[in-house]
């Protein structure tokens, strides 16, 4: 018992741990607030997991063709708002189903990826690679996080500039409250002269491009190289995590730090060996997510109008 | 009509839906300065109307104008750019938001990369006061009170300069004392020089806040009066189209103990629903429970239709106690009126006559060896209709085609033949039973629980509508927060004090009877 414990704060106290905890953080965050925009406009957006694919897999090919990382960014980010309107025609102008039209673009976009995949690259067993975003080692002079920043891309600094910057946007401009305004009571929006099924679209195109970008992260920064199953369900934990964050940006941003820390943990505990069969420390973020779900949720103030379609002049 | 550019003027306003034609050309003025009363009974085009003029419906043919200027059609900005203020029936407000929020909504450009909330703040503290509307501007509006949230709505209209304001139904959620604190409001607007259109069906309030009453009726304006040259019966006439008497109620016998509850105490997910509740009801007595919705009137009804279960007290109906299993209560001869008439009262999609039968399905006039019998229940669906007037094309169409006064006399016909034709129900739960319905309908089904009492049923009438309760209730008691206070006879009940009680406040310093439990 002493030895974990000596072993657990170790770890804690690592550098090391903390940049892999960021690292693998990093899409989640960016996915999470994605989520949470589209959902605080009152749409649920299950497309994510396939949205991620497809930016994962476009910023790389761009950048694989000759395209500067950056660009592979923005071309992830485009490719998720061309989803995220597809997402946005369906359920806020057709009104379709949020669950079904989110699950068809999430298939979608994984396919899609694929099938480009496999005609761009038909014979090759394995994954070509780009050189990818470099860590910010001039930022390892910094007092105390120097250390955890230097082993991070600029793309981390990016997404947690975002959290703070998403807060601003919900809470202190009129485009926020039109925002959430929409989520909570379109009708009511709709009366003080707000257009509904704009600001919902914006919102989930907006949500969608950071979906984009999440998904780019693990191509363009945490690995170099385009993978099928490389998005593995993190896009599920986002919406999860959505739920854990009471929809509000601050935190998402700890929610998905606290996921990733057990992942990071997990992987270290493994390896340090122990009594418990490998599986179990590979449940460990999934069981204490559940957890803090079951916590976190029970109290979960839901946004109003999330999952109800907005028809103009329907009583 | 004054000399002066009318506030608002509607030119031949015609919307049709479907075949439907809810206003039929209607052209009408509203002055500078003046409260025009917009009456008529459900259906009868006043909401249409009104949603036409703040731009959520577009109308078929017609034109607006305020102050002179047209008003582009379908368009809420173009009508709140144009000073005109819409307070709806069911809040238009977020709940999870504040006060702040919910009015700063819209009143800024979208992109613009900031929101001056604290200069927003002091001018809404500054609108609230000068027309007396006092409400904390950082208040989630979940937290406020009905009365408060309707000042909201008034407040958000203010705010954005509203010249003209909408009122739609505005008393309908209100107590007593919170309608007059609004017509004080009211008052305070016009001698602002605010316009205003309030729509009703009462006919006492109409009377009270308006200059002119403009009559719908089918969609088409009737008349317009001047209000101090009319009367409560002419306009109902009016309203009606012909003249309706109110059934009355008379001095009827009370014979044996029909419903008894002792001390029960219901909750659910930790929230007490009932608290200590204590009533009895007697054979022909009808007994009226009054109180602003979500006190625990939903919660009562439930337990008496058998889908409530108490976790203390007793329940019993004429001396048996009583389970929470609504088979068992249909087979003790109880009449339910649901509350919610299109999702609980009846399945929409099922066609009439199956709704007819739902609730004696398993009995064997209805079915044999688990078959229905299909002729059975037709004839006796026929028989219900013509005998409660329900108006249909036919038995076979689904419920949910039927007009909620139609659909309120199937539901009372189903009812009060639990304890089948022609025979006396024991005790009748009745929840909201003429919610939305028509002065005609309301006087149909009074008068069906007058009869029933006094053919020897134990009524029991939930409602948020006092002057039905002093209409045909014997005993009037007032829910709050789940507790109920005593049911004392109609005759020495006063509506200031049972607005009070409604509203919470013991009644020990007002005139009559105090009407809460300690």
């Amino acid at each position: 018992m002493m030895d974990f414990l000596t072993t657990l704060f170790d770890m804690l106290g690592s550098a090391s741990f903390w940049v892999a905890t960021l690292r693998v953080a990093t899409p989640l965050i960016l996915g999470t607030l994605g989520v949470l925009i589209c959902e605080r406009a009152g749409v649920l957006n299950l497309g994510i997991e396939g949205i991620m694919v497809a930016g994962a897999f476009t910023g790389w090919l761009a950048v694989f063709n000759g395209a500067d990382l950056w660009t592979g960014v923005l071309v992830a980010g485009l490719v998720g708002g061309a989803f995220g309107l597809l997402h946005a025609v369906l359920t806020v102008w057709l009104t379709v189903s949020q669950h079904v039209a989110g699950l068809g673009v999430t298939l979608l976009a994984t396919s899609l990826s694929a099938f480009a995949y496999r005609v761009s690259f038909p014979q090759v067993s394995t994954p070509p690679t780009i050189e990818a975003f470099a860590p910010l080692e001039s930022l390892a002079d910094l007092p105390l996080i120097g250390p955890v920043l230097a082993g991070q891309t600029s793309l981390t600094l990016l997404a947690i500039a975002l959290v703070p910057a998403i807060a601003y946007l919900l809470y202190r401009t009129p485009m926020g409250l039109a925002l959430r305004m929409v989520g909570e009571n379109p009708a009511a929006a709709e009366g003080q002269g707000v257009d509904v099924i704009a600001v919902r679209t914006g919102a989930v195109i907006a949500g969608s491009m950071l979906m984009g970008l999440a998904g780019a992260f693990l191509t363009l920064s945490a690995f170099n190289a385009f993978f099928f199953n490389m998005i593995n369900g993190r896009g599920w934990i986002c919406v999860a995590l959505v739920v854990f964050a009471s929809w509000r940006p601050g935190k998402a941003l700890l929610g998905a730090v606290l996921f990733a820390a057990f992942d990071a943990a997990q992987l270290r505990l493994q390896q340090a060996g122990g009594v418990l069969p490998y599986q179990i420390y590979l449940m460990l973020p999934y069981l204490l997510s559940i957890l803090a779900l079951i916590v976190m949720a029970r109290r979960a103030a839901y946004p109003q109008a999330l999952m109800k379609p907005y028809r103009k002049g329907e009583r | 009509m004054t000399e002066s550019l009318p506030a608002l003027r509607l030119a031949n306003i015609t919307k049709r839906f479907g075949k439907l034609v809810a206003n039929d050309g209607i052209s009408l003025e509203l002055g500078t300065g003046e409260v025009l009363a917009l009456l008529g009974e459900n259906g009868a085009g006043k909401s249409t109307l009104v949603s036409i003029l703040f731009g959520h419906y577009v109308a078929d043919e017609g034109h607006i104008e305020v102050f002179g200027q047209p008003l582009p059609p379908g368009n809420p900005k173009a009508a709140l750019a144009a000073g005109v203020g819409m307070v709806h029936q069911h809040f238009a407000l977020a709940d999870n938001l504040s006060v702040l929020d919910n009015v700063l909504l819209g009143s800024e450009p979208l992109w613009q990369p900031f929101s001056r909330r604290r200069a927003a703040r002091a001018r809404l503290i500054d609108t609230a006061n000068r027309f007396g509307l006092g409400v904390n501007p950082d208040a989630r509006v979940a937290t406020l009170s009905v009365g408060e949230r309707q000042r909201v709505e008034i407040l958000k209209a203010l705010y954005r300069g509203a010249r003209i304001l909408i009122l739609d139904e505005p008393t309908a959620v209100l107590t007593p004392q919170e309608s007059e604190s609004l017509f004080t409001t009211l008052a305070t607007l016009v001698t602002e020089g605010l316009s205003v259109i309030f729509i009703s069906h009462k006919l006492d309030e109409v009377l009270r806040v308006s200059a002119r009453v403009a009559v719908l009726r089918g969609g088409r304006l009737v008349s317009v009066r001047n209000t101090e040259h009319t009367t409560k019966t002419e306009l109902a006439e009016l309203m009606v189209g012909r003249s309706v008497t109110l059934p009355t109620r008379e001095p009827r016998p009370h014979g044996d103990l029909v419903l008894s509850l002792s001390g029960v105490h219901a909750a659910h997910a930790g929230k007490t629903l009932l608290d200590d509740v204590g009533l009895m009801v007697r054979a022909g007595e009808i007994v009226g429970i009054a109180g602003v919705s979500g006190n625990g009137q939903h919660a009562l009804a439930d337990l008496l239709c058998g889908t409530l279960a108490a976790d203390r007290g007793e329940v019993s109906v004429s001396g048996q106690t009583m389970r929470a299993n609504p088979r068992d209560w249909i087979a003790r001869r109880v009449a339910r009126i649901p509350e919610d008439r299109h999702a609980v009262g009846v399945v929409g999609d099922l066609p009439v006559w199956e709704n007819a039968v739902s609730e004696r399905l398993h009995l064997p006039a209805f079915s044999r060896a688990g078959i229905v019998r299909g002729r059975t229940a037709r004839d006796f669906t026929r028989r219900l209709v013509t005998q409660f007037d329900v108006r249909l094309s036919g038995i076979d169409v689904p419920a949910r085609v039927l007009s909620g006064g139609n659909m309120q006399k199937l539901i009372l016909g189903r009812a009060l033949s639990v304890a089948g034709e022609g025979v006396t129900p024991t005790l009748i739960v009745a929840n909201q039973p003429t919610w939305g319905l028509d002065i005609g309908a309301v006087a149909y089904v009074h008068r069906c629980l007058l009869d029933a009492a006094a053919a020897g049923a134990a009524v029991l009438v939930i409602s948020e509508d006092l002057d039905e309760l002093f209409a045909i209730a014997d005993r009037i008691a007032v829910m709050f927060k789940g507790r109920l206070g005593p049911a004392l006879p109609t005759e020495g009940c006063s509506r200031a004090a049972i607005g009070l009680a409604m509203a919470g406040s013991t009644a020990s310093n007002t005139e009559g009877a105090p009407l809460h439990a300690a």
